[in-house]
């Protein structure tokens, strides 16, 4: 279900916590499975039950509890743009209006080739860098129409190469 | 003034999240003081006490007291968690510290964990701040590396690991029991205190959580003594603090300034407001603080006892700073959205009223108010504060009705012209 490297991921995950507290490398394990699956699907969710010793209702809790994690699959790049109140101040909106234009989709929908999913999301904590999003691992701060055009074309550029 | 010289005091050199850099500034000293000339537990706990260091992750609580808490002579792990899941709307410090300064942050935990006696610690850090968790993680590696943490540290008897635990996206894990539920692999609700983390914490062990902030300060406290501290600042309001200056001024930032510098003097440093621009209202602790009016903010103090006094809270030092240009209501309605988003879900007054609180403040702004919605916003307030497990409705609700109270007639206009005041636009 998992690729070698994931579980070997989720194994120094689990040295961290005492070994009667399996419970507490859930997340990571979550984590991980995401990263290599793309979403939780059901049957990995179980798996991470069995791989932990867990019950599966424990994990479907916190697969549901937190906002990383995605139930359904998403584009290739999930862009996150933070609307809370400080980048609300610098400009959010329109931000959030120019990708949307951009692409094609309203916030929360993937565009046709599976490349994007727009996505409005609470405080990211980079507040003095407002209007910011997150894509992946990455901060985009101090957003304008020019920076995201760029971005755009960037992460259009980064999927060509993998295909 | 003593600008940017505690937590962030690094922060302009190259690669100042190195141990090389942060060691070449006088790094780890504080700590091998406290392990070589054997400093007593006590002496350290009575040092943070005089500095007057309150937590600044937004409760403000005495650190000092907070780690004369923690049991002596126990069986079993005592445990030392960094509250690094920051995400209060406004708050964007413990990101900076962490990026370039996660030594002063290792330092600062080492010694608390020796001053405590706990054996395991855990950064919890929000799991959207993946360059900060890199970070983090090399510098622990670094301090393993250099014998500063793990089995007998630099040759002496004690012991101690730190980890990094990654969070998943919930506000709510900021909440210290919230934290340890989602470290324990659980979704992240609150726990009803008592018992307090001191007695029945992480994995029902004695625990002692601080914020990054403040575990950042302690190796400056012991290696200058905690009166040096008290003096950068005032009486019980001890030392520096960072301040998130965001919103609508023209260099927004972390300032890390003397408690009890004046706003005024904060404002300036942030480049001050817009062109031809007024001051509206400061949020001056982060969106769960009440709203302070323009005029009134200009001659507040920024420090813990003051900003009280002005009918608001200090609490993480996240400035939101809003200008003329803005409307009080489309604020408060964004800032109404985020609680409703983030509640956990565990308490009604919390789970149904965040949702009542943006639904009200929703139809406002597009221009469906009622006569009778502020008196509504008011009441509703007044049913949720005070009767939930946590504070995180107290703080949805303070937005709502400070703004109501300071920006009635802005409110009234929406309901009477359904439209923004402000704008002069038709919704």
């Amino acid at each position: 279900m998992l690729s070698e490297k994931s579980l070997a991921e989720i194994a120094r995950e689990r040295a961290k916590y005492p070994a009667d507290q399996a419970r507490s490398v859930l997340l990571a394990a979550l984590r991980i499975a995401q990263e290599e699956q793309g979403y939780l699907s059901d049957a990995v969710m179980e798996y991470i039950a069995g791989l932990l010793g867990i019950p599966a209702i424990q994990v479907y809790e916190a697969a549901t509890f937190y906002s990383m994690y995605d139930l359904q699959p998403v584009g290739r790049h999930k862009l996150c743009v933070c609307g809370s109140v400080s980048c609300f101040l610098n400009g959010s909106d329109a931000v959030l209006q120019h990708l949307s234009e951009r692409l094609g989709v309203s916030p929360g929908e993937t565009t046709a080739d599976g490349l994007f999913t727009l996505q409005e999301v609470e405080c990211l904590g980079a507040c003095k860098d407002a209007p910011m999003l997150q894509v992946g691992d990455h901060y985009y701060e101090n957003l304008t129409q020019e920076s995201l055009d760029a971005l755009l074309a960037k992460l259009r550029g980064e999927s060509d190469d993998v295909r | 003034m003593f600008v940017n010289g505690v937590t962030l005091q690094n922060r302009g050199l190259p690669d100042s999240h190195r141990l090389s850099v942060y060691a070449g500034t006088g790094g780890y000293d504080a700590l091998r003081r406290v392990l070589l000339d054997s400093m007593a537990p006590d002496q350290i706990i009575s040092e943070i006490k005089k500095s007057a260091l309150r937590g600044r992750g937004g409760a403000g609580f005495p650190t000092g007291l907070k780690w004369s808490f923690m049991p002596k002579g126990v069986t079993g792990t005592k445990y030392l968690l960094c509250n690094a899941d920051e995400g209060e709307p406004g708050t964007c410090k413990d990101r900076d510290i962490m990026r370039y300064e996660p030594h002063r942050l290792i330092e600062g935990m080492i010694i608390g964990a020796y001053a405590m006696g706990a054996r395991t610690g855990y950064i919890f850090i929000r799991g959207e701040f993946v360059e900060p968790i890199h970070i983090v993680e090399a510098a622990l590696e670094e301090a393993y590396a250099k014998g500063y943490l793990g089995q007998n540290i630099l040759g002496t008897d004690f012991s101690f690991d730190l980890y990094v635990h990654r969070g998943a996206g919930a506000y709510i894990c900021g909440e210290e029991t919230a934290l340890m539920e989602a470290l324990e692999g659980k979704k992240g609700q609150p726990r009803f205190k008592p018992p307090f983390p001191a007695s029945y914490g992480l994995y029902g062990q004695p625990t002692t959580i601080n914020n990054v902030e403040t575990f950042a300060s302690v190796p400056s406290i012991i290696a200058k003594s905690g009166e040096w501290f008290l003096n950068l600042g005032k009486p019980n309001n001890g030392g520096t603090k960072i301040f998130s200056v965001t919103g609508h001024v023209q260099r927004p930032g972390n300032y890390e300034v003397p408690m009890g510098t004046p706003f005024k003097e904060l404002l300036e440093m942030a480049g001050g407001l817009r062109p031809g621009r007024q001051l509206k209202a400061v949020i001056p602790g982060g969106t769960s603080t009440p709203m302070v009016g323009g005029e009134a903010m200009m001659a507040v103090a920024m420090d813990y006892d003051s900003i009280a006094k002005s009918g608001s809270a200090l609490g993480a030092g996240s400035v939101i700073v809003i200008d003329d240009s803005v409307c009080i209501v489309r604020v408060v309605e964004r800032i109404a959205r985020f609680y409703m988003h983030e509640s956990c879900g565990q308490c009604t007054p919390c789970r149904e009223g965040m949702g009542w609180l943006w639904r009200v403040m929703h139809r406002l702004e597009n221009g469906q108010g009622r006569e009778e919605d502020l008196q509504l916003l008011l009441d509703v307030g007044s049913r949720i504060e005070g009767r939930t497990i946590c504070a995180l409705a107290d703080g949805g609700v303070a937005p709502v009705v400070s703004s109501v109270r300071l920006f009635r007639e802005e409110y009234e206009y929406h309901i009477r012209h359904k439209r923004c005041l402000v704008d002069g636009g038709a919704v």
